[in-house]
């Protein structure tokens, strides 16, 4: 609180990111959030702010911008100069926590008690997940070389390893990998055994070599009687790899490794990521955008391409282990980047129990979670080096909504599933995506001290339904094999611009829908109870009356008046809104007549979208 | 008959029919003086029945005395004929050639059409002029004209091209109307008309306004006066204020509908290519100055009050687009299926536009284009864009649309033949042909086009022209390069929780209806 100069400041403009509309309202600023508040308020989490930028003085106050990492971007207009500086300085200090005590996480209460609490943080059970998958088994087993984190540090205690990989090769190999992260089992294919496995870069340099190594991939072909071969995929580029060689790092040698298939991906790393996705958001936040400069620079900032080449190694692994049956073992650099994406898109691909809303949180806890996707530095949790900051989870989430896009029937969930899930791995709020491995989880002793997302996303689970999901889809296509046609891959409109309002449908059909079937449902329950008042009275009435009963049900009564006793369908909810054409800057009017205002009706509710569409 | 002359090989066994997500079909071709038909003589696998008029170009190659047909349709799809034999394929190829071609239009389909289907509302008499501009009635009245000003106008513009269209009072305070031109003809020297001054001015009131869209850039309109074109002088005008806005003429747009479809047919899977191609074609940049303009007339008259005179070169082209789309976004009536017919019969067969020739080629054309142009194309892929955006707010869904895209090309009906009114009375369409409207409006086809998401709502919708939301229309474009059975299936389950909602209700109400007659009935009962 003592970071705070002035939590409230009066006659403040929101301004609209892309039309000349404003609104006028109070900014309060607290310990957690920044709230504005007009006729419907607006809040954002200090975590979520980026990047705050004081412009120089106007004449009708001082701008101040906004950035958020959920994309959003705020512009308001402080009428003194001395109030928005106090406001920029305090934010400035609010957004850049010095210790983990100060996220949001170790603060917030959602009022449970610590059973509730507890509760929440045992939904996800990865040891019953490996157990679903079919390991342990004759070829699989669970090691406890990890135990105490001596092995690797940002590995999970628990790791699966092939039968004949003896602690001396596990030992020997993770010497021989970038941070000890040796090869592990990640997904197993139940139906052919074939494995997918995840590592990081073997240290072979120009010429070294280490026999654990390679008995460490000779056990895990071996658990695999289907092929003689099995498939390492580096997933960057050869270049990049090459690169490495000079620093120790490097490639496997095919002819040091009995029976393995080599192959390059061409990911790009997380700087290029990182530049791609600020290119992308430069030009589609300009203001009066044409649509060639919006096509142009779409290609020019890469940021299909990279989701494209993701989507394409998930492909390629998940068609090596359904079809070859072969093992397959992914690795990048450090191998918690690229190799968390392809690992975890490609088990989508294969697995559809992954596609549903428990098995998704499963797939995210699996592997970005325990096997130390750096949420902390990608996602500029805590006083962070600018350096490791990189979109890698967001685009993970991306390929996944071009997946619903090509398969609308095929999952569990909406995409605002996947954009909420966004939300809170840089909100801070729950304690899931905090620091960067278990480890370091459990010193913070988060499952204590802070609250599961999983819990509160399931507890409002109905928001992100997919209302035309179809479990007998899953198994027609066990395997989703999604065309990788440039065409089909499309900007995801509603995370890069969730809270630029005018630029989406008007009317969601999704919503529509949704609101469809919760009716359904509610009508289902009336049936019945009518029913069953109805079979009550018959057996007090006389027989005669029962057969008039019978008869007019089968009947089915389409009238005028029926729609007047049903219960409302749409709850008076789902208004067509009128949308406004001054917001949307079809073409100046030539002043002299003067353009007539907007009517005040149409306001902006920031992040309606969010929850409601 | 003359197409038996034209008919070199009548039919060929063993031919092969390749078509994308499609399994093979080998089976028998045969030429008629209208249809290319493949038939497998199997009970199960389907025929195909092309329309020659509905081919764009064909390619032949041979591979040793295999001989292979490539068909590009005007309605996008390309298929493969392999046509075992030298001769029997070169011959089938000059046939087709020659078949697809026909210069008369006499000859054409139409002309031979016979309806499978009994024509129970006949869709020549369906819209007659009266009966679309009866809105405009009540403007006579209110203006000093008279009907024959409004359709035989003294006017010196290239065509007496100028209609009305009133604003429903629903959603304006005052009085605004539209309507459309074509350039008046004022060339270098400044000529002045008064009649024509005295007409657009008689259309406001004192102290009225309006705006005169003019779909040019200002320099191209002042180029248009070397040619004896122009556009209004604001001081002979005075209650006027014109605007320009750059809608490409219709020569460009073909060239631009070459470029895309040629994207949308790219087998390269890279991501770059695929942006730069799209974006070079263009063609997405026109959906957005059309979409934009037609909001900004809209804009003008619902928001303004004030009325709005559109016009470019001929009126026949850009100006329609514009007045359909802006009369779309503010009228409800217009987004019904009837409603749409009317403005398609209105706004655009009886305005003139020349759909014979802009028709002529689509986008596999090889030879250089005279004056095809996809204008009504890119109409009903803006329209397409704000269904899109209110999926609630039409009557229809997009198969609609792409019917009307596929008869604007390619029909067995009248509706589309001919260039302008004149024209069509001229080859007698109304007694020779049957007209599209019989057919589309027969509650067995309009089942197909209904939206399932419909409800009807009175107000004004305004579509985002942000390019980040304006989107490709893949089903026309990537029709027939992509498999829809996922997204097909998708639909029909959201058809069927819907109708599943309907079905509740009933049951709900009926059964509530036999409750609340059983008690009735029992209380006497149970009142001793």
């Amino acid at each position: 609180m003592e970071h705070i100069r002035t939590p409230k400041v009066e006659q403040v403009k929101l301004l609209d990111r892309f039309s000349n509309k404003s609104v006028t309202g109070t900014l309060h600023l607290t310990a957690t959030h920044l709230i504005f508040v007009e006729s419907n308020s607006t809040s954002i989490l200090h975590h979520h702010i980026a990047s705050v930028e004081k412009l120089s003085l106007k004449t009708n106050g001082c701008p101040l911008l906004i950035q958020c990492r959920n994309f959003r971007l705020v512009h308001f207009v402080i009428p003194r100069e001395r109030d928005c500086h106090d406001i920029y300085s305090s934010l400035l200090r609010l957004l850049r926590p010095v210790s983990y005590d100060e996220l949001y996480a170790f603060s917030y209460n959602p009022k449970q008690n610590d059973q509730q609490r507890e509760e929440g943080w045992q939904l996800i059970d990865l040891a019953a997940e490996f157990e679903r998958m079919g390991v342990p088994c004759d070829q699989w087993q669970l090691t406890d070389v990890n135990r105490e984190y001596k092995v690797c540090k940002t590995y999970p205690r628990d790791l699966y390893v092939p039968i004949m990989a003896s602690k001396p090769i596990i030992v020997g190999s993770s010497k021989f990998r970038s941070k000890g992260r040796f090869p592990v089992l990640t997904y197993f294919y139940q139906e052919k055994k074939a494995a997918v496995c995840r590592c990081s870069q073997p240290l072979s340099g120009f010429s070294a070599r280490c026999l654990e190594d390679e008995h460490m991939l000779q056990a895990i072909s071996k658990a695999n009687h289907n092929s003689r071969y099995i498939y390492v995929m580096d997933t960057r580029p050869k270049l990049n790899a090459l690169a490495n060689r000079a620093a120790g790092k490097g490639y496997e040698n095919e002819d040091n490794y009995s029976n393995i298939r080599f192959q390059f991906v061409g990911i790009e790393n997380i700087h290029v990521m990182r530049g791609s996705l600020q290119k992308l958001l430069e030009v589609v936040g300009t203001r009066s955008l044409s649509m060639t400069d919006y096509l142009v620079g779409l290609e020019n900032s890469g940021w299909l391409r990279h989701i494209k080449a993701i989507m394409d190694a998930a492909i390629f692994l998940a068609k090596t282990v359904t079809v070859e049956g072969a093992s397959v073992l992914v690795h990048c650099s450090d191998g918690w980047d690229r190799t968390a994406q392809v690992c975890a898109l490609g088990s989508l691909l294969m697995d559809p129990y992954y596609r549903t809303i428990k098995g998704f949180m499963v797939l995210i806890e699996k592997d970005w979670i325990s096997f130390g996707h750096k949420f902390a530095d990608r996602c500029d949790q805590l006083d962070p080096d600018p350096k490791e900051v990189s979109p890698i989870f967001t685009q993970f989430l991306e390929c996944v909504w071009q997946l619903t896009e090509q398969f609308p029937q095929a999952f569990e969930f909406s995409e605002w599933f996947l954009i909420q899930i966004h939300e809170h791995v840089h909100s801070c709020q729950f304690g899931n995506f905090l620091g960067n491995s278990q480890r370091q989880r459990e010193d913070l002793q988060l499952k204590e001290r802070t609250y599961s997302l999983w819990a509160h996303l399931l507890s409002e689970k109905q928001n992100y339904l997919n209302p035309v999901y179809s479990p007998s889809f899953a198994e027609s296509h066990p395997v989703l094999e999604p065309s990788t046609q440039a065409y089909h891959f499309k900007f995801w409109r509603n995370m890069y611009h969730q809270y630029d309002r005018s630029m989406h449908p008007r009317q969601s059909i999704l919503k529509h829908v949704l609101t469809l079937k919760d009716s359904n449902r509610e009508l289902e329950g009336t049936v019945q109870a009518l029913k069953t008042k109805l079979q009550k009275f018959s057996v007090s009435t006389s027989p005669l009356n029962r057969k008039e009963v019978q008869q007019e049900e089968d009947e089915e009564v389409f009238g005028e008046e029926a729609m007047e006793d049903a219960p409302a369908i749409t709850g008076g909810e789902r208004t067509v809104e009128g949308s406004s054409a001054t917001e949307n800057g079809y073409g100046e009017l030539m002043g002299s007549f003067g353009s007539k205002n907007e009517p005040g009706a149409v306001t902006l509710e920031f992040g309606v979208a969010r929850m409601t569409c | 008959m003359e197409f038996a002359e034209l008919i070199k090989t009548p039919r060929v066994d063993g031919v092969v029919l390749h078509r994308p997500f499609m399994p093979t079909v080998e089976g028998t071709l045969c030429l008629t003086g209208h249809h290319l038909i493949l038939s497998s003589r199997q009970d199960n696998t389907e025929e195909l029945w092309l329309l020659h008029a509905n081919i764009d170009s064909i390619e032949k190659r041979f591979v040793g005395s295999l001989g292979t047909i490539i068909v590009k349709c005007k309605d996008l799809r390309v298929i493969q004929l392999d046509i075992p034999g030298m001769e029997e394929c070169l011959n089938i190829a000059s046939s087709i050639e020659a078949l697809s071609t026909l210069d008369s239009v006499s000859l054409m389909y139409p002309f031979f059409y016979r309806p499978l289907f009994e024509v129970i509302e006949d869709g020549w008499q369906l819209f007659v002029p009266e009966e679309a501009f009866k809105d405009l009635e009540s403007m006579v009245l209110f203006y000093p004209w008279n009907e024959t000003t409004l359709f035989g106008l003294p006017k010196e513009d290239e065509e007496d091209n100028i209609a009305l269209w009133s604003a429903e009072s629903a959603f304006t305070v005052d009085e605004a109307v539209m309507m459309r031109a074509a350039q008046p003809l004022t060339g270098t020297n400044g000529r002045r008309c008064k009649e024509d001054e005295k007409l657009i001015n008689a259309t406001l009131c004192a102290g009225k306004r309006g705006y005169i869209i003019d779909t040019r850039t200002i320099a191209v309109a002042q180029q248009a006066k070397t040619r004896g074109g122009g556009f209004e002088q604001e001081a002979n005008y005075p209650q006027w204020r014109r605007i320009h806005k750059a809608i490409e003429r219709s020569n460009v747009l073909q060239d631009s509908l070459i470029k895309l479809v040629e994207a949308c047919n790219d087998q390269s899977h890279s991501m770059d290519r695929w942006l730069s191609k799209l974006e070079a074609s263009n063609w997405q940049s026109k959906v957005k100055e059309i979409l934009t303009t037609a909001c900004l007339a809209a804009q003008c008259i619902d928001r303004e009050g004030a009325s709005v005179l559109v016009h470019g070169t001929e009126g026949t082209d850009s100006t329609l687009q514009v007045t359909s789309l802006a009369q779309i976004i503010l009228d409800p009536a217009c987004r019904t299926i009837r409603g749409f017919e009317v403005l398609i019969e209105r706004e655009w067969l009886q305005a003139g536009h020349p759909f014979q020739q802009r028709c002529a080629q689509s986008a596999y054309s090889n030879g250089k284009p005279r004056s095809e142009a996809p204008v009504f194309l890119l109409f009903l892929d803006c329209v397409w864009q704000i269904l899109r955006q209110f999926p609630c707010s039409f009557q229809f869904n997009e198969n609609l649309l792409i019917m009307f895209f596929e008869h604007a090309y390619a029909s067995q009906f009248g509706t589309f033949l001919g260039n302008c009114v004149a024209e069509r009375v001229k080859l007698q369409l109304s007694q020779k042909t049957v007209s599209l409207w019989s057919w589309v409006n027969r509650p067995q086809e309009l089942e197909r086009f209904l939206n399932p998401l419909y409800e009807p709502n009175n107000l004004v919708i305004w579509p985002s022209v942000a390019p980040q939301s304006l989107l490709l229309w893949e089903g026309v474009f990537l029709r027939w390069n992509r498999s829809t059975k996922c997204l097909d299936e998708a639909c029909q389950e959201m058809v069927h929780i819907i109708e599943y909602n309907k079905e509740l209700q009933n049951k709900v109400n009926s059964l509530r209806r036999q409750l609340a007659q059983l008690e009735t009935e029992d209380s006497p009962l149970q009142t001793p």
